[in-house]
């Protein structure tokens, strides 16, 4: 199946389904986040989809895309026809509410509570939403583009080791 | 003919020195602090805490080209309640300082610890949030080694730094208030 006949089928049965694109020859769309379960379920379960590798799931921080600041990223691949597919969710960065895809993945589970302790993507469903890498006393969440390169708050830098004391 | 065991005077052996004392004939007097300071000094049980490419470098520190061995570190104990030597090389993370410090209360006294490494000593070039930035910040550090990674004679001089300050130690030094007030900076009892 090419990625033509895959847009064409999606897009039939998904008619809210935007921003196509193939940068790489690989097949990538956005889903609005009320539809991104229904859209993985279909991917999983159809026959003629069978996407049911979750290969990758992260999460992307735009902070110039006003109201869409957040976006969540799935990688989904095929094995029996060896196709990949890219599902990208944008919410905003004030609700970031995501529905978990642990239901269909079960693989999701680590991968959302990485994504929530980096970007505090809120995956409503997921069944242990906690931070995964970084110490449970942390109160932000690092990998979003808000601090500034050298953060002068920080008091755990000892400035005589760096040379600039 | 030879007897069986000869002294063999060539050796590049270089034994410990006598401490200071008080001999005679068929007796010696010196003092505990000396002796036992001189018996610690060179039977450092080592305990590596090794997360990263320090601990590459440790491990050929250990090994046959430059031995640890020599200087009375003979055995490794994967086990914090006999060694009395933690060393720390590599980069250590924020999640992972409660186990270091854990692994330090589990330490006997006497115990001592070397930072080995720029990670373990400052945080290293990983200025960062997930990093601690320096193993100083949760437990009391003796002899820093600078280097990353450092090589394996800068590790064996570090180890060499550490039996000087067994050696020279107080034996009441542990309960000294100094002592006391270092570790209570740290909130160890």
């Amino acid at each position: 199946m090419t990625n033509e006949q895959l847009k064409e089928l999606l897009s039939a049965k998904f008619p809210e389904l935007s921003e196509w694109d193939e940068s790489y020859g690989l097949l990538s769309v956005r889903v609005p986040a009320a539809k991104n379960l229904e859209l993985l379920q279909f991917l999983y379960n159809d026959p003629a989809m069978q996407f049911q590798f979750l290969t990758d799931l992260t999460g992307i921080h735009y902070p110039d895309r006003a109201g869409e600041e957040l976006c969540v990223v799935y990688h989904l691949h095929n094995l029996v026809a060896n196709i990949r597919i890219r599902v990208k969710v944008y919410v905003p960065v004030a609700a970031p509410d995501v529905y978990s895809a642990t239901p269909v993945f079960s693989g999701a589970n680590w991968m959302e509570r990485e994504t929530y302790d980096f970007f505090g993507i809120n995956f409503i469903g997921h069944p242990n939403l906690t931070r995964i890498l970084n110490v449970d006393e942390m109160d932000y969440f690092p990998m979003r583009k808000e601090y500034p390169m050298e953060d002068p708050t920080r008091t755990d830098k000892d400035d005589e080791m760096f040379g600039r004391g | 003919m030879g007897r069986p065991v000869q002294y063999n005077e060539n050796s590049k052996v270089i034994l410990a020195d006598i401490p200071e004392g008080y001999s005679g004939e068929g007796f010696m007097a010196t003092k505990f602090d000396q002796v036992i300071g001189l018996a610690r000094a060179n039977s450092l049980w080592p305990l590596p805490f090794a997360t990263s490419c320090c601990g590459i470098e440790f491990m050929a520190t250990m090994g046959a080209n430059y031995d640890l061995a020599r200087f009375g570190s003979e055995r490794m104990g994967f086990t914090p309640r006999q060694c009395d030597m933690l060393l720390v090389a590599g980069t250590i993370a924020k999640k992972m300082a409660p186990i270091l410090r854990q692994v330090y209360l589990q330490m006997a006294e006497p115990r001592w610890v070397i930072a080995i490494g720029a990670c373990a000593s400052s945080g290293g070039i990983f200025d960062s949030y997930p990093v601690l930035q320096g193993i100083d910040q949760v437990i009391p550090v003796d002899v820093y080694v600078p280097g990353c990674p450092p090589r394996p004679e800068g590790i064996l001089d570090g180890v060499l730094k550490l039996q000087d300050i067994v050696k020279h130690e107080s034996l009441r030094r542990r309960h000294s208030e100094q002592y006391k007030g270092l570790l209570s900076e740290y909130g160890i009892q």
